[in-house]
């Protein structure tokens, strides 16, 4: 006798704890096994690239913290680094030391984060993420000192930084430095050799070279993919060049590869922040700039490595005091682009494991 | 570093590869026509020398008498970057061919383009709103979305 069976279609989301914000995603099973996926976005669509049209220049910075809210400071560097370029505004040295630095620790809060909830997602509940927040917790902690702000930093501005960095954050920096390095040992102690992460993570949701770069996906997906491409190597901004780095790169494009990806990525953060502590100059740390920049006509495509993948800003001026046009290259929304060859044919447990690898936060994807 | 192309060097080849492309230089930027986009770019992702594997994006512009689409592309290999241009003077109904046979990657950035800007890109396997929902009426970054 021969069982029937029929395809089963259920809505994971719009609020799953396993899809990192309002994404909801129509997946038909055929018993387990995933054999049709229907992504749906926008629930949290704020038209961030139209609200950039009515502001000023300066404005949009505080608009920028809001589109991937776990690494704030890399997307100001971002978009900064855009109006610099389209109105041709100097930086000086220690200010972009300074944006070094700060973009490497929020590399770090990021990929922790991302860690944290990779784990959760593979059912070791809570606990191994509250070690993640627990280091992200100092990170932040530092943020606060820098600037006053925790999460929505708007710490940079075009033409360098808000304000310099008070004394006390380097003595804190040197702490955090000296014990960071420790924390990333323990997580991996726990993590990366364990059997069952190893069994959820080893050959799931794999990509090859080819298919990541046919689908634009950037960042540690890409690298993972075994592809070496760092916009930090291959177009050095700021003072990427006088830094020496590694780019970690996986070899088979699963679950764990991606994973070990940002671990290794972590220490090599850790490597530059501690290069930019020694570095650093004495000096100014802001280029004088009109209260309202008004850039000459034209347009400017900058894009900078966010702990995501590649964040780029293609902004058009026509020399008023708001961008004409603002697009958002967002990594976590083209990174996006292959879920269906992710997801399909895999169980359904494993769906929430490749999910989780992936690092997307909705207020990138939708804006 | 990666370098910009210089734009009259990849419109002589563009020129010799196809002759309706109609394509031309200012600066860097390559402007070539709406019809002959999925053409043009194909030459560049496959002749060898140009090498342009990679799509960083696709975005759009509204210039009111036209809108504008912009493709940044990129070579991983030779680490070299364009920026190719085209004009739609359609604006009511603007049509450009889809390159997302190309590049998977294409098509969520094509319905993006879709959804906020009203640009329909034929032979697009699944041309769907994506950020906002079926039935909104109207596409907001036009520029006369709100009037």
């Amino acid at each position: 006798m021969s069982i029937r069976t029929e395809p089963v279609t259920i809505n994971l989301g719009p609020q799953h704890p396993s899809t990192h914000g309002v994404f909801r995603l129509r997946v038909t099973f055929d018993g387990e096994t995933v054999v049709d996926i229907d992504p749906v976005f926008g629930y949290m669509h704020r038209g961030t690239e139209k609200l950039a049209e009515t502001r000023s220049y300066v404005q949009i910075v505080t608009l920028t913290d809001r589109l991937d809210w776990v690494s704030s400071m890399s997307n100001n560097l971002a978009y900064v680094r855009a109006v610099e370029s389209l109105s041709n505004i100097e930086v000086p040295e220690r200010a972009q030391f300074l944006r070094v630095i700060t973009a490497e620790l929020q590399r770090i809060a990021s990929h922790l984060m991302a860690t944290g909830f990779l784990v959760n997602d593979m059912g070791a509940f809570a606990t191994p993420l509250m070690y993640c927040f627990r280091e992200r917790e100092r990170i932040l902690d530092l943020f606060e000192i820098l600037c006053g702000a925790r999460i929505t930093l708007s710490y940079m501005r075009p033409g360098g930084v808000f304000q310099d960095a008070p004394k006390e954050f380097w003595s804190v920096l040197d702490n955090l430095m000296k014990e960071i390095p420790g924390y990333i040992d323990e997580l991996e102690g726990l993590v990366t050799t364990n059997e069952i992460v190893l069994a959820r993570s080893k050959n799931v949701g794999v990509l090859t070279a080819e298919q990541a770069i046919n689908g634009s996906l950037t960042g540690p997906m890409l690298r993972a993919s075994s592809v070496n491409w760092d916009i930090r190597k291959s177009n050095p901004y700021e003072v990427y060049d006088k830094l020496k780095f590694d780019i970690p790169v996986g070899f088979n494009g699963d679950v764990f590869d991606r994973y070990i990806v940002r671990i290794q990525e972590m220490r090599q953060s850790l490597k530059i922040i501690s290069q930019c502590i020694d570095m650093i100059p004495e000096g100014p740390i802001r280029t004088e700039t009109p209260f309202n920049i008004r850039p000459p006509v034209g347009d400017t495509y900058s894009s900078v490595e966010a702990p995501k993948g590649e964040l780029g800003f293609y902004l058009v001026s026509d020399q008023s005091i708001a961008p004409y046009r603002c697009k958002i290259r967002s990594p976590s929304f083209i990174n996006l682009s292959l879920l269906r060859e992710m997801l399909i044919g895999w169980k359904m447990a494993d769906l929430i494991v490749i999910l989780g690898s992936i690092d997307f936060v909705m207020g990138e994807v939708d804006r | 570093m990666t370098i910009i192309k210089s734009g009259e060097e990849i419109v002589m080849r563009i020129n010799a590869f196809c002759v309706d492309s109609n394509s031309k230089s200012i600066g860097n930027d390559i402007y070539i026509t709406h019809i002959s986009v999925n053409d043009v770019i194909k030459f560049l992702k496959e002749d060898s020398e140009l090498d342009f594997n990679f799509l960083t994006s696709i975005t759009a512009v509204d210039y009111v008498e036209y809108i504008e689409i912009i493709y940044h592309l990129l070579s991983l290999h030779q680490n070299h970057r364009i920026i190719l241009k085209t004009k739609c003077y359609e604006i009511y109904n603007p049509i450009v061919p889809s390159i997302s046979d190309l590049w998977k990657g294409a098509e969520l950035q094509e319905r993006e383009i879709w959804d906020l800007m009203g640009v329909v890109f034929s032979g697009h396997p699944n041309m769907k709103r994506v950020l906002l929902w079926e039935g909104f009426d109207g596409h907001p970054l036009r520029r006369d979305y709100l009037s």
